[in-house]
């Protein structure tokens, strides 16, 4: 932090007014700014004012000059923590997740079961690494390849609602583009989509001024698969096990998605695989319209202008879900607009009224059909696919409604085992399949589970703190559009809603956790009676054979009565 | 009781134990319960004697071990008694230590076990074979004790007026022992420091008695040997302790009605004619001994006394002078008359209280 302060001091002394001017114009222009940077670049600038050369302060002109449109793309490479490649550890750790997700949203959507290979090979510098992600997909079509792998914010699944791991259009090409950003190497995509057609093979670049891709190789290969979708991009990361490493990502998605096959091998040559447990595919989704009470004022402005429909009504009844055409009706009278007007000609002033006639009026809940929660027999065997524990359950909620949208709360629980004893419970977080590694303390369902009186369940829990024991706490939140709290998809946002309906998966848990820990507690206590026993009873034998001289078969039967009259009477 | 009795009642109990276990119930052990609140006082009889309140210990998981603990010292005792042996209570617990997992760590634990098995068959633990290891108490002065050669069994006096600047050590067991004597009365005394200065200057002599050491509170031996020798020689016997609840109530007390610990045994082991010769409360005015400040422990004992001893709640005298202490709020060693003079305590105040032996506390 100190020495990258002192480098900008000397280049500041070289060039002041240069480097002024581009502070300001930074300030003035990026309205995404984050606030730190906000303050620290007028702190430089007045630190300047009294130098020696005071710098010209500019006029409205000047800053016209520099006043221009800044591409995604240029935003993003000098945010790229917003997407998660904060330092090359997590750059390595996002690649592989924005394709393995992909590939397993591609090959569910397919109704494929996924088949995927993950390999990091060392690259052709000390701190790089060649990343390749392969799927046995439905491959991508020729002409879509160069936007999906080369375009920020291009993808199905944004303008949709439905259930998948990606929802923004960004994931693959940033990681594309950061590997591009540090090793100068274009992103290589391979993909056939079917038997008898050829693979295309693409090797691309992002134009990052312009947001479009740049063709640097594009050709038609032999590739000996029926169809699927190869990725291979080479970035500046570091390969390190444990926590938060490409190895516990891979084995948390398998646990969340036992219908999955996976294959690793790492840079030294290690080979894992996690075998399929379930052949069951996730059952496939329907999309939906947004519901009424999800949406905000500027998204119905938008849609009162994109609309087909007519008429208000029909607008109301067709872009929606549950909407009837009474409930419309309702709508337009609460709202005193005329149900037969043309949406395009809404005013701002009564769509404003509108907004407000849509949340006074009572709605049905979305349906929840375009949720496929992983179910509570998937998890178990997922759990015990991975962990190795005494007990296993899991509980899937049905389905709840936050801000409109409809999301599934499940939970599950390992516990005992190969587990350790010492320390704190593990919590791991899914979002639509995908397992959450970073920011556990920022998300709403680490919030749940430390709110979660866990002593009520024969566990130990220090105040504000995680239950500790040989435990695993797994929660899974399944939804048409997941609140994360940033881009990078780390936490989900703390509604009400989502808080509750984590807490009460986990109470069903905790109240089966518990029965389960105070049986086996009892089980030990009366082994360890019954161990105490069978140390004393004897001597009460010899003594009453020593006193009534009984014979040796005697004092036997005398040993096996009271072992019998004592066990009876410990129940 | 006689040993053959003894050993007779100790397999009669065994029995109706094995005799429960196989009729797959679970057997019990009754034991008197060993406690002041368990003792009532009779002036008639002259000692504390049981209620009949009982402990029962029900063999299960919680008492298993115990159980078999009590049921093993129960062989060793019928073991003792049938060979005519004894065994300290020191050594029975060494003698545990080949029990296995039944063994007991420490000497209380054992101790606890032989005084449950005494109070269980109601008798005294010498009758079981196990004796004491503490002092039975010295003696000096006009009594001839006859006892019994260790070797041949030939009778043995022993002159008590013959040992000098020494005494004579009562025995453990003093049921055999027979007794002669020319004295007027018995001088129980608590502290051996008074009896030596008693003896060392005849005091016996002079007052024509028989001089006591308890040595604190009174062991069950020393107890029965002054009960006999009052009871059989029809010698008066007076205490003198110190003025303090632990003189008044654990040593005069237990001398004069026994205890409520092993109350099954105070028919035997107290001296209902005992009286109380001083200190007094009323001395230390009189006599302008010297004091200490009462301890809370010992404020804590007299208050308990008022409370709760059957004995003292039988005697108003006892009540007046435990009040007047308690006012006071002082105690006196019985040594304290070398305020004065060292021989104080035989030129004047024995012989001012021997003459007024109508004013002892009962
Ligand atoms: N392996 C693949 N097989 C088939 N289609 C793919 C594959 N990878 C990506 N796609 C398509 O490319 C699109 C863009 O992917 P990208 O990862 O950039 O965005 P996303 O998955 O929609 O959202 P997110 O930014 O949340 O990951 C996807 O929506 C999908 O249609
Ligand atoms: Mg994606």
């Amino acid at each position: 932090m100190a020495k990258v302060t002192k480098t900008r001091a000397k280049s500041k002394k070289k060039a002041p007014k240069k480097a002024a001017k581009k502070t300001v114009k930074k300030k003035r222009c990026v309205s995404i700014k984050t606030k730190s940077k906000v303050i620290k670049a007028a702190t430089n600038a007045h630190e300047e004012a009294p130098g020696k050369e005071s710098p010209r302060h500019s006029t409205a002109e000047d800053m016209a000059l520099q006043q221009r449109e800044i591409s995604v793309a240029e935003f993003f490479t000098k945010n790229r923590h917003l997407l998660g490649f904060d330092n090359p550890r997590k750059a390595l750790l996002t690649t592989i997740k924005e394709g393995v997700d992909n590939s397993l949203d591609a090959c569910e959507e397919a109704g494929i079961l996924p088949d995927v290979k993950v390999f990091i090979a060392p690259g052709t510098e000390e701190d790089r690494f060649r990343v390749t992600i392969e799927d046995n997909g439905p491959g991508i079509l020729k002409t879509q390849i160069p936007m999906i792998f080369a375009k920020l914010l291009y993808g199905s699944k944004f303008h949709r609602l439905k259930m998948s791991r990606g929802q923004q259009g960004i994931g693959i090409s940033a990681a594309g583009m950061y590997g591009q950003l540090t090793t100068g190497k274009p992103i290589s995509i391979t993909s056939k989509t079917s038997q008898n057609k050829p693979a295309h093979h693409y090797e691309l670049e992002i134009d990052t001024k312009k947001n479009e891709p740049r063709i640097i190789l594009d050709e038609t290969i032999d590739w000996p698969v029926s169809r699927g979708t190869k990725v291979e991009i080479e970035l500046e990361a570091k390969f390190q096990k444990g926590r938060q490493s490409v190895q516990e990502y891979l084995e948390q998605t398998a646990i969340a998605n036992p219908h999955v096959s996976l294959e690793f091998a790492t840079p030294d040559g290690e080979k894992q695989v996690f075998k399929r447990a379930s052949k069951q595919l996730p059952v496939h989704t329907r999309e939906i319209k947004p519901h009424p009470y999800g949406v905000e004022l500027g998204v119905l402005i938008k849609m009162l202008h994109d609309t087909q429909a007519r008429t208000l009504q029909s607008f109301l009844h067709s872009d929606f879900s549950r909407i009837s055409s009474r409930v419309a009706r309702m709508i337009c009278e609460q709202a005193k607009v005329s149900e037969r007007s043309r949406p395009s000609r809404i005013a701002r002033q009564e769509a404003d009224n509108l907004y407000k006639a849509i949340n006074q009026t009572k709605i049905m809940n979305p349906q929840t059909d375009c949720l496929s929660p992983i179910g509570e027999e998937l998890i178990l065997a997922g759990l015990k696919k991975q962990i190795e524990a005494d007990l296993y359950t899991a509980v899937t909620r049905p389905p709840s409604v936050y801000r409109g949208n409809p999301f599934q709360i499940e939970a599950g629980l390992a516990y005992g085992g190969s587990l350790p004893v010492e320390g704190l419970a593990r919590v791991l977080r899914y979002a639509n399949r995908v397992p959450l590694l970073y920011q556990q303390s920022a998300c709403a369902m680490t919030r749940s589970v430390l709110n979660t009186a866990w002593r009520n369940y024969a566990l130990q829990q220090s105040a504000g703190a995680l239950p500790s024991g040989p435990l695993i706490i797994m929660v899974h939140m399944a939804s048409v559009w997941v609140p994360f709290t940033s881009e990078s998809k780390e936490a989900v946002a703390h509604y009400p809603e989502i808080i509750k309906e984590v807490r009460l998966a986990l109470q069903e848990c905790g109240r089966r956790l518990s029965l389960f820990i105070r049986r086996r507690r009892k089980a030990a206590e009366s082994e360890r009676k019954k161990a105490y026993i069978e140390q004393y009873i004897p001597h009460i034998a010899i003594a009453l054979r020593e006193m009534l001289e009984l014979n040796e078969r005697q004092e036997h039967t005398m040993v096996r009565q009271l072992t019998d009259v004592l066990q009876r009477s410990r129940s | 009781m006689s040993k053959v009795k003894v050993a007779n009642q100790i397999k009669e109990t065994a029995n109706s134990v094995r005799n429960k276990i196989q009729r797959k119930s679970k057997p019990t052990l009754s034991f008197p319960l060993r406690s002041l609140s368990n003792v009532t006082y009779h002036p008639k009889k002259g000692f504390l004697e049981l209620k009949g309140k009982k402990k029962i210990r029900t063999l299960t998981v919680a008492t298993v071990k115990t159980f078999a603990q009590t049921l093993r010292m129960m062989s060793q005792a019928k073991t003792l008694v049938e060979d005519d042996e004894i065994m300290t209570k020191r050594e029975a617990y060494y003698v545990s230590k080949n029990w296995d997992d039944a063994r007991f760590d420490e000497q209380p634990e054992s101790d606890t076990v032989i005084d449950d098995i005494e109070g269980l068959f109601e008798v005294n633990r010498e009758q079981l074979g196990f004796i004491p290891e503490e002092k039975g108490g010295e003696i000096a002065g006009k009594l001839i004790v006859i006892d019994r050669d260790s070797d041949g069994g030939k009778p043995l006096r022993i002159d008590c007026t013959k040992f000098g600047s020494g005494a004579y050590s009562i025995p453990s067991s003093v049921e055999h022992l027979k007794f002669e004597t020319k004295a007027k009365f018995v001088l129980a005394i608590e502290t051996a420091g008074m009896f030596q200065r008693l003896v060392k200057h005849n005091y016996w002599r002079k007052a024509n008695c028989i001089l006591i050491s308890m040595g604190g509170v009174p062991t069950r031996a020393c107890r029965r040997f002054i009960r006999r020798i009052a009871d059989e020689l029809k010698l008066p016997v007076y205490a003198f302790v110190d003025c303090d609840p632990y003189g008044m109530f654990n040593i005069y007390r237990t001398l004069k009605v026994g205890s409520g610990n092993a109350a099954h045994i105070n028919r035997y082991f107290c001296v209902p004619n005992a009286r109380f010769l001083g200190v007094t409360p009323q001395d230390i005015v009189n006599y302008k001994l010297p004091t200490h400040p009462l301890k809370d422990v010992d404020i804590k004992r007299a208050k308990d006394a008022l409370k709760n001893d059957p004995f003292v709640q039988h005697y108003k005298p006892w009540q007046d002078a435990i009040k007047q202490l308690l006012d006071m709020g002082v105690r006196a060693e019985q040594q304290a008359f070398a305020v004065h003079n060292l021989n104080y305590v035989i030129e004047h105040y024995l012989p001012e209280k021997l003459a007024a032996r109508k004013t002892f506390l009962p």
